[in-house]
């Protein structure tokens, strides 16, 4: 059924593409796959919508408010970056920064990428989860090394050993939740089950629990690129191809995150204490200012907007530590809303370079009169993404900081601190680079321009009037995530 | 009855200093031919004490009384050492006043006064000597001290005798904190017995020797005294290994029928050690001084892992 | 059998695979790097195997053969195979001395054992106590990745981690469900084909495997 076309199309695409290599109609399979998967997607989430939460593949897969949300989120995005990476890719390949081989990886390895992330989170399994995690980050480790060069071999490297180190650890804060599960529920598969173990959580050992939230908050903590675990993230981030740091930035940083919440909510019902939450509070703080302030000294445009990637993440990543409704919401929105303007970001960021041949952001400038699609979208993602309004972004963090001061105000100077040094820092480095004269260099190209027009245009909408829907689908997260 | 133990116990040591020699020997011989050399013969080490003593001694003039003494000194504790271990029976009547840290302390006394003899006459050989044996001394005591206090971990107690009858009333075999104090053991015993990989001791060669240097101005009756007690020494730190880890055939009281089977058991023994020490000497070479520090840290390593697991895994 | 013997079959051969972990630690040559990894998961794989008996869980067998083929057979004939094609140099330099890298092993050996005391409480299985070997195991992968500066021990550091894993899978319930044993495997063995995609990589635009080398993504230069 549902659940098999949406797993099925991108395995299915992944195997395709293998085949098809490099030749004329790759890209299109590409967005053809992505596009089936969304749209099953969207049959997925309506059938939530009507029926509320359901198990499925005798227990196997289960899809409530909040995972289904995501996964509409990734098929979509997924798809936009594939009609971007169309335009984008030719062009690499035109230049000759890839080559045949390098192009039929790629396509292959996107769908199975796109396929990870929606078994991460459509799975009951909390093992699978593991798994499917560990398969997104190997399927994209080639991938950001594709262009050959020291400099994204060594990031390459870097993500592989440290994600690879940090995802261990949180194997074995699954093997102790097994351990503790084990004992209430018995042996055997059902014991790693979210829904059992939602059910009978205030049964768990709290000790063991408190152990496990540890290592999985360090393992899965380090995927989403909290600080101190993050720095791979700059790297992988800024050295790949940028479809692929669109989809690494918006999308598997998210899912990571999902997979804390969910053990947050575990280790909640267990030790009915604020710990994981305040825990998860720590790291989110000292994300966003950490990333705040190291987004003053780039000069590489794709590492400041993945320093970017890291500020939110710690948003959403203290939101969802603080609890509560309100922070709750705000975090859900956040992530929504930050996955659209970040891709969005890349997009124009990959052309801006492209146009450029250089991701120097001394060299980038006069985007405005170059070629004012990339200029203006810029702009306006730049001013999306710091969280001005009447962006999305506006409200998730205007939510957020209500929270904190209701439920922690000693932390909201920081909070603002950092909101406030990022806003500075982004506009200062993006200003030179939209205004002014274009430069000798730069040359002009066609864009893709749907794609940012449509994230934009959809980020402005959730901005000005959130759609009833949505309000309602949030809602029903919040309730699941008490 | 404290008659036989007393009996028992003279035996025991007579046997310690008559046979040791004969130890050497085999494992000399054994060395021979597994390089393809024919040997000496199994009573050559008997010959060159004979010849050791018959010689005259040589002092040199500015020789304090230290160097006169160290001799005697380094035999006496051999001897003393000997009456500690139990070799044929349990039933020691010297047990309950010693135990393994009187007899870590026994050979602690022998080398520090060797060392000072060696630094006594002022000779560069015997100061270079004295001060790379003190090096590994610092780093192979705790090493051993560990190593036995795990196997008195294991068995409850310090004293040899009751450690021998724990084990050899034997309920589990397999324990893994013997078997790394084990492994740390043997590392020690080449250390503490200057055999190779740590030391060579055939060798004259100046930058190679330790425990040699230390005694190059030795002749006479004083050489033969020192070159006894480390036969002795050799025999003494197998015997210990073997009562430790390996003690089973020990005879547990007095009667004649068991000290015989225990004297047989222990001719086995070392026999089957002597093998074993013949082909880690062929098999490895001499490290270089400053790698020691590896190999002794690797034993201490060994006897710390075997108290860790002790803890962790019993 | 009885139990007890199979309890000291058991903490013996956590025993061996704590041993193999500090070897590999300590040693400077890749080939004895690759061997010891070979014995660690032979180690462990018998162990395994012995757990699933006693426990009659069968799906352990599987977990077990798995362990064999990867670890002990598959895994480091990849590795070999890399090692000569690549001409790579047969000796490692560390960053800190030797015994001092012994030290910090033995602390972290402590300090699993302490972490692990609720688990331990809590148990009732014969294999309790060698949860903290497993940790341990961990630890040891990662301070070997820390403290070594060439790209293979890197990887085997990471395998080593595994191999703790896996063994904490083991001795903490009896072995996780074998859909979650058979994913972990199809992982390590992308992780291994990607390794040695990436190792090729390295050495034709490094020319060397040393780590030092890639050390030029930096803040603002």
């Amino acid at each position: 059924m549902i659940l098999l076309i949406l797993l099925g199309v991108p395995l299915f695409a992944a195997a395709l593409l293998a085949f098809v290599g490099d030749r004329r109609l790759a890209p299109e399979i590409n967005i053809l796959g992505s596009a089936a998967t969304f749209i099953a997607g969207i049959g997925l989430a309506l059938q939530v919508y009507e029926k509320g939460p359901m198990t499925a593949g005798g227990e196997f897969f289960f899809v409530d408010a909040f995972n289904v949300y995501l996964a509409v989120l990734t098929s979509f995005v997924s798809m936009t970056t594939a009609i971007f990476s169309r335009r984008y890719m030719r062009r690499e390949r035109e230049h000759g920064r890839v080559g045949h081989v390098g192009m039929r990886f790629y396509h292959a390895m996107y769908q199975l990428f796109i396929f990870a992330m929606l078994l991460c989170l459509l799975t009951n399994n909390i093992g699978v989860l593991w798994i499917a995690m560990e398969l997104a980050t190997l399927s994209t480790v080639l991938l950001v090394s594709l262009y050959r060069t020291p400099t994204a071999i060594e990031a390459a490297w870097k993500y592989f050993i440290l994600c690879g180190v940090g995802i261990a650890q949180a194997l074995f804060g699954t093997v102790l939740l097994y351990f503790a599960a084990e004992k209430v529920l018995g042996e055997g598969g059902e014991a790693l089950l979210w829904t059992n173990l939602s059910r009978v959580s205030d049964k768990l050992e709290p000790t063991v629990l408190s152990l496990a939230f540890v290592f999985l908050m360090v393992g899965y903590g380090t995927k989403v690129g909290l600080v101190p675990l993050h720095n791979w993230l700059p790297d992988a981030h800024s050295e790949g191809p940028t479809p692929i740091s669109a989809v690494l930035s918006g999308l598997l940083l998210n899912i990571a995150l999902y997979a804390l919440v969910r053990c947050k909510v575990l280790v909640d019902g267990s030790t009915h204490t604020h710990y994981a939450g305040n825990i998860m509070m720590g790291f989110g703080l000292l994300s966003i200012l950490v990333a705040a302030f190291s987004l003053l000294r780039q000069k590489d445009i794709k590492r400041m907007f993945s320093y970017s990637s890291i500020e939110h993440m710690g948003i959403a990543t203290f939101a969802f530590g603080l609890g509560g409704p309100i922070a709750t919401f705000g975090a859900l929105l956040h992530m929504l809303v930050h996955s659209l303007a970040k891709s969005a970001i890349f997009f124009t960021v990959g052309h801006a370079s492209q146009m450029h041949r250089t991701q120097e952001m001394d060299m980038i400038k006069g985007l405005f009169k170059g070629n004012p699609l990339v200029g203006w979208g810029m702009m306006f993602g730049v001013m999306a993404i710091v969280g001005m309004p009447p962006f999305g972004i506006f409200t998730s963090e205007f939510l957020i900081l209500t929270a904190t001061i209701k439920d922690a105000p000693l932390m909201t100077p920081f909070l603002l601190l950092g909101l406030g040094v990022a806003f500075a820092a982004l506009f200062r480095k993006v200003q030179p680079m939209v205004a002014g004269e274009a430069p000798p260099h730069q040359r002009y190209l066609k864009v893709a321009h749907v794609p940012v027009l449509l994230h934009m245009t959809l980020v402005l909408v959730i901005g000005l009037y959130l759609p009833d829907f949505l309000n309602r689908w949030f809602h029903t997260a919040v309730e699941l995530l008490k | 009855m404290i008659l036989r133990q007393l009996a028992i116990e003279i035996v025991q040591v007579a046997l310690l200093i008559g046979l040791s020699p004969l130890f050497i020997g085999w494992v000399r011989m054994l060395k021979c031919w597994s390089q393809g050399r024919s040997s000496a013969g199994i009573l050559q080490p008997y010959r060159d004490l004979a010849k050791l003593f018959a010689k005259d001694v040589i002092l040199a003039e500015n020789a304090s009384w230290i160097f006169r003494f160290t001799p005697y000194l380094v035999f006496g504790t051999a001897v003393l050492a000997g009456g500690i271990i139990p070799i044929l029976s349990v039933d020691l009547p010297l047990a309950p006043t010693a135990d393994v840290i009187v007899l870590v302390g026994f050979f602690a006394v022998a080398r520090f006064f060797t060392a000072l003899a060696g630094m006594d006459i002022g000779a560069a050989f015997g100061g270079m000597g004295s001060s790379r044996e003190m090096t590994i001394a610092s780093l192979a005591e705790p090493a051993m001290l560990m190593s036995i206090f795990t196997v008195s971990l294991a068995n409850q107690s310090t004293s040899l005798s009751y450690i021998v009858q724990v084990i050899c009333s034997g309920q589990s075999v397999l324990r893994p904190s013997l078997a790394f104090a084990f492994l740390a053991f043997v590392l020690i015993t080449l250390t503490e017995t200057g055999r190779i990989p740590v030391d060579n001791p055939s060798t004259h060669l100046e930058l190679t020797m330790i425990h040699e240097a230390m005694i190059l101005e030795y002749s006479g009756r004083h050489l033969a005294l020192i070159e006894w007690a480390g036969m002795m020494k050799l025999s003494l730190f197998v015997m210990l290994g073997i009562a430790c880890f390996a003690p089973w055939g020990i005879a547990s009281g007095v009667g004649l029928m068991e000290i015989v089977t225990a004297f047989i058991a222990m001719t086995l023994k070392l026999g089957l050690v002597a093998f074993g020490i013949v082909l880690i000497e062929t098999g490895l070479a001499k490290m270089r001084l400053f790698r020691l520090t590896e190999f002794l840290g690797t034993a201490f390593l060994m006897a710390t892992l075997g108290m860790l697991s002790f803890y962790i895994l019993e | 059998m009885n139990l007890h013997a199979i309890a000291q079959i058991n903490s013996f051969l956590a025993a061996l695979v704590l041993l193999t972990a500090f070897a590999m630690l300590v040693q400077r040559r890749i080939n004895g790097l690759i061997h010891l990894f070979a014995w660690q998961g032979l180690f462990l794989s018998v162990n395994t195997a012995m757990i699933g008996f006693v426990a009659s869980k069968h799906h352990l067998y599987i977990s077990s053969l798995l362990t064999l083929s990867l670890k002990v057979i598959l895994l480091p004939y990849i590795l070999h195979v890399l090692i000569v094609r690549l001409k790579i140099r047969k000796e490692v330099e560390t960053i800190m001395n030797i015994p001092l890298t012994m030290l910090i092993g033995i602390i972290l050996v402590i300090f699993s054992y302490h972490l692990t005391a609720p688990v331990r409480e809590l148990s009732s299985l014969i294999t309790r106590s060698t949860l903290a070997v497993a940790l341990a195991t961990v630890m040891i992968g990662l301070l070997m990745m820390i403290t070594r500066k060439h790209a293979v021990t890197q990887i085997i550091g990471f395998l080593a981690m595994e191999n703790g894993l896996f063994f904490a899978a083991t001795s903490a319930t009896y072995g996780m469900p074998l859909v979650v044993e058979l994913g972990v495997a199809l992982d390590v063995l992308i992780a291994a084909f990607i390794f040695g995609i990436f190792f090729f990589h390295i050495h034709t635009t490094f020319d060397s495997l040393d780590v030092e080398q890639m050390a030029r993504l930096k803040e603002g230069d």
